[in-house]
């Protein structure tokens, strides 16, 4: 068969269910790192942007996504890393930003916010910044004041 | 070859100010803030790679990333002299941290404008990230600046002792020049007007003092540096000065 023949649509499906490696609640497609995902002849070439620049997932999220598309029988898999236009947490999906929620992560705010971030396990707007970076880069560390357990923050971005 | 020592200077700014930060690790004065720094640290890691690579590319010799950071000698390294000070305590770091945010924040600024695709690409990303490391390092200046007796004598003389290495931050020379001309770099010497502005904004709010000091130290951009980055270098090279080409 030749792989080419496999619409790209499929390969986004594929894709879907590629897990961002330290967030694995959420898919390399709801996080919006995969931009682009095309047929060069017989080669597919899919485009991706890291979240920040210096994040350490981005090497094993490549190798991930290229074994996922090898293991469904696709031959040939160029992977290029796109800077601009800068990834922005606007690009994660609704599906993406209710699982994180569902697992104890705030999604990013819809608007340039540091207080009163949603509290995912009460839902309280009563919350604060513990720290402005949590234990990844895209997250920071926050305290509900009605619950009063700590949980992590997508940072908007 | 200026655009090749423009990409460096702007990598080994963000290398060695990375490497700097990394040293804070586990000894950070309490764990949110041992994580933050090195998160900053990561961030500019992560932008050195792209700067780094970039000028291997455009020098055209093979060479990459890792080989501008581990193989050139301090004399070959381009960065500012300010971010090769060391750490000292938590409020000397947040000193340089401030200084040199508040203008990396302007220069990048100015970058997104770059007739240069990759300058442009790259500086838009950084500038997202050093957006939030001049923010929480403007946080620290004010707390510290205005906190204690203590904190406030501590975070001054920090910032006299750092002030003479500022001035290297507007210097124009000829490579700045020409990267101006060819509309891939800015004009360093118009950042100093808006930069003063922020750092008297912020001091005031902080309650610190503009150092009366007008004497600045010069030198890192063309390779003249203090005798503290050829420790950094030693720590940052040895496995790979030990053990050519090793790899993990």
């Amino acid at each position: 068969m030749v792989s080419s023949a496999i619409a790209t649509e499929q390969i986004w499906k594929w894709l879907e269910e590629v897990p961002d490696p330290e967030i694995p609640v959420i898919s390399v497609v709801d996080l919006g790192i995969v931009r682009n995902v095309v047929w060069n002849g017989d080669e597919l070439i899919v485009t991706v942007t890291p979240t920040y620049s210096g994040c350490p997932a981005t090497e094993v999220i490549a190798r991930d996504i290229r074994d996922a598309l090898v293991a469904h029988g696709i031959a040939k898999v160029r992977l290029i890393t796109q800077l601009s236009p800068a990834w922005t947490t606007d690009w994660i999906s609704a599906k993406g930003r209710e699982n994180l929620r569902e697992y104890g992560i705030a999604p990013p705010a819809e608007l340039i916010q540091i207080e009163n971030i949603i509290c995912p396990h009460c839902g309280s707007t009563s919350t604060e910044v513990v720290s402005r970076f949590g234990s990844t880069p895209c997250k920071a560390i926050y305290k509900c004041r009605a619950c009063l357990e700590p949980f992590d923050a997508f940072k908007r971005h | 070859m200026s655009r090749f020592e423009y990409l460096l200077r702007l990598g080994d700014n963000a290398l060695i100010l990375s490497q700097r930060l990394g040293e804070w690790c586990g000894h950070g004065p309490a764990l949110e803030e041992d994580i933050a720094i090195t998160n900053v640290a990561l961030d500019l890691l992560g932008q050195a790679r792209n700067w780094l690579t970039y000028a291997g590319e455009v020098e055209g010799r093979g060479r990459d990333e890792d080989q501008l950071a581990f193989l050139r000698d301090a004399g070959e390294y381009r960065n500012v002299l300010l971010v090769e000070h060391p750490n000292g305590d938590f409020g000397q770091t947040m000193a340089r941290q401030f200084l040199f945010d508040s203008w990396h924040h302007l220069l990048l600024d100015k970058l997104t404008g770059s007739t240069d695709e990759r300058v442009r690409g790259i500086a838009e990303k950084s500038l997202k990230e050093v957006t939030y490391h001049l923010r929480r390092s403007t946080d620290w200046i004010v707390r510290l600046g205005d906190g204690t007796e203590e904190s406030h004598a501590r975070v001054q003389s920090a910032i006299d002792g750092l002030w003479m290495f500022t001035g290297e931050l507007f210097e124009v020379d000829a490579v700045e020049e020409e990267m101006q001309r060819a509309g891939i770099g800015c004009d360093l010497a118009a950042l100093r007007g808006p930069w003063m502005s922020n750092v008297e904004r912020v001091f005031t709010e902080a309650t610190l003092k503009i150092p009366k000091q007008t004497w600045m130290q010069r030198g890192g951009k063309r390779g003249v540096h203090t005798e503290k980055l050829g420790y950094i270098l030693a720590e940052m090279q040895f496995l790979q000065r030990a053990y050519p080409g090793a790899q993990w």
